[in-house]
């Protein structure tokens, strides 16, 4: 599979990364080889293999369902570019 | 006496425990030492106020017989952990001024333990590279050149600011972390040792994620000693990583010069690589030939998926990545650049905050999760990684512990690699651990024709990161150690 100009630019506005018109060309050429490169897995046969979900055989940790942690939105805030009254501000979202 | 930055960690813990020096004059030591390697670029801050303090509390515990197992010994961290109140940005320009109000565990367990704080350490941006090209920050340099040459080398990636520190003596040890390779393969570029535990091993809470199923920290250290002194502090169970194993953290040091008679050291066909350099090969079959002298047992065996471990982690990592730094939104944290409404501000911070390789692999892993495209990449990726994970399950009915080049070759030179995939192959032998989970350690195994440090790796099975450590030093005491000629 490769992928054409109109899939770059659709890729990078599902990434949220601006790419300039003059950067598209580039990136094709860049995606395509490494997808060209990753099709030799094409060659391997999956039959009846189960996807790995857990490289650790361990049964997953479960907690109760309870607050642990919190009440400093300061410091949550602190490193934000904008912030005003300890919530984030961003541009209007909502007309 | 020799340079205080001249001594191992064991042998400044041993000088510390007997007052020959204090850790405030050894952190000193340091502190001076890093100002005059600045060439290097191995440091993105250094906290020169911070590593005193520390080292005058660990001197206080000192004189009070409290000292932990690291004691006064100052240490690099790598800029992806997170250091409470300190420059934590993984080396990218998204993250500009962020100091996170809260400690990494594994920087926690070090602290606990007395170490000292050197500085943040210079890397690939988001662990993303093999060269440590690819950091905001600049390139890290190795302190090693070719024989009768000036020419600046790379110091592998992406930990590349920790191994290059180690090796040229600014600070005691380092801690790193490793996707693919990102601890071994620069520990194999500069002659020092790296090991990547079993996933689990260490907590990843605090760590800036890149593919969260694969990343595990380690540290880089002089020997292999100063490797097992290292992880037995920095591994441990926490409750803030669910994914970290509760399993006894045994002493890893004990096992320094047991002998191997009786192992079984596996040799896996596949690893032989069409051109790979004949010297790398020679060195492989060298160390089974040490092995074997002192009494393994060195048995051929085949790992058939070995070459689909890297483009499956291609297709993995860049998924787990893409989802991963979508926090990097310009609103919580780090850069902002403004845009017309909110979704061209995103586009706009993601686009002058990320460099080229993670925008590459962003879009890469964007791609193959995108409707349509998950089975056909995604999920045979994962399949493939089962496959490549039994064949190591079937390796440990036959063997204890596999042996393999670290690299397919030894450092290169900045803007040498251009092309991505090119550059991918530098984990060609490294990958498979992660894929599998297993731990890996890089061993420095000799010198190239061009007096570069080759690297060689010893595979484990899952938890037996002390049987890493046994061969790991069995190799040591038959290579010898490297070290860097100082031109800085």
């Amino acid at each position: 599979m490769s992928v054409d100009q109109k899939t770059v630019r659709r890729i990078a506005h599902l990434a949220r990364i601006k790419v300039s018109e003059e950067d598209v060309p580039r990136l094709e050429g860049e995606l395509n080889s490494i997808l060209h490169w990753i099709e030799q897995l094409n060659e391997v046969d999956v039959q009846g293999v189960e996807p790995l979900t857990s490289v650790v055989a361990m049964e997953m940790k479960k907690r109760q369902d309870v607050v642990t942690d919190g009440h400093y939105p300061t410091d949550v805030t602190k490193n934000a570019p904008a912030s005003e009254d300890e919530f984030f501000m961003v541009p209007k979202v909502v007309e | 006496m020799t340079s205080l930055t001249s001594l191992t960690i064991a042998a400044a813990r041993d000088g510390l425990k007997k007052k020959a020096f204090s850790a405030r004059e050894l952190t000193d030591a340091y502190l001076d030492a890093m100002a005059k390697a600045r060439v290097l670029n191995a440091y993105v801050v250094e906290t020169p106020e911070q590593a005193r303090a520390m080292a005058d509390a660990s001197d206080a515990r000192i004189a009070k017989s409290e000292a932990g197992a690291l004691e006064g010994i100052p240490l690099g961290i790598k800029d992806l952990f997170a250091t409470k109140g300190v420059h934590t940005q993984a080396a990218s320009h998204v993250l500009d001024g962020f100091k996170p109000p809260y400690e990494s565990t594994v920087t926690s367990n070090l602290w606990r333990d007395g170490a000292v704080m050197l500085g943040k350490l210079n890397m690939d941006e988001f662990a993303m590279g093999s060269s440590n090209e690819t950091s905001y920050y600049g390139n890290v340099i190795n302190p090693w050149r070719r024989r009768n040459s000036n020419a600046a080398l790379v110091p592998g990636g992406s930990s590349g600011g920790s191994a290059s520190a180690v090796a040229a003596h600014i600070c005691a040890g380092a801690t790193a972390t490793d996707t693919g390779g990102s601890i071994r393969q620069p520990a194999a570029f500069t002659g020092t040792v790296g090991i990547k535990p079993t996933y689990g091993r260490c907590s990843r809470w605090g760590v800036v994620a890149f593919a969260s199923s694969l990343d595990q920290a380690g540290p880089i250290a002089r020997d292999v000693r100063d490797a097992a002194i290292l992880l037995k502090s920095m591994a441990s169970v926490d409750a803030k990583d669910t994914t970290s194993v509760d399993h006894p953290v045994p002493d890893y040091e004990a096992v320094i010069g047991k002998p191997i008679k009786g192992l079984r050291v596996g040799i896996p066909r596949e690893y032989r690589v069409d051109g790979t350099p004949a010297e790398i090969d020679a060195l492989w079959d060298k160390a089974a030939k040490w092995l074997k002298e002192q009494g393994a047992e060195i048995v051929e065996i085949s790992l058939p998926h070995t070459k689909y471990a890297l483009p499956a982690y291609y297709i993995v990592a860049p998924a787990e990545a893409s989802s991963n730094l979508a926090r990097y939104d310009g609103v919580r944290y780090g850069l902002r650049v403004p845009g017309d409404d909110i979704v061209s501000m995103y586009e706009n911070t993601r686009a002058a905050g990320f460099g080229r390789e993670v925008q590459r692999r962003v879009m890469i892993g964007t791609y193959v999760l995108s409707a349509g495209y998950y089975d056909a990449y995604y999920v045979r990726a994962q399949k493939v990684r089962t496959l490549i994970k039994q064949d190591f399950d079937k390796a440990w009915d036959k063997v204890d512990v596999v042996l393999t080049p670290a690299t397919p070759s030894p450092a290169f030179a900045p803007g040498e690699i251009t092309d991505p995939v090119q550059m991918y192959l530098n984990d060609i032998f490294t990958v498979t651990v992660n894929m599998a989970g297993l731990p890996g350690i890089s061993v420095p195994g000799g010198l190239s024709e061009q007096g570069l440090p080759m690297g060689l790796q010893l595979i484990g099975k899952p938890f037996d990161e002390a049987t890493l450590f046994q061969v790991g030093y069995a190799i040591e005491e038959a290579a010898g150690k490297f070290e860097a000629p100082k031109w800085w």
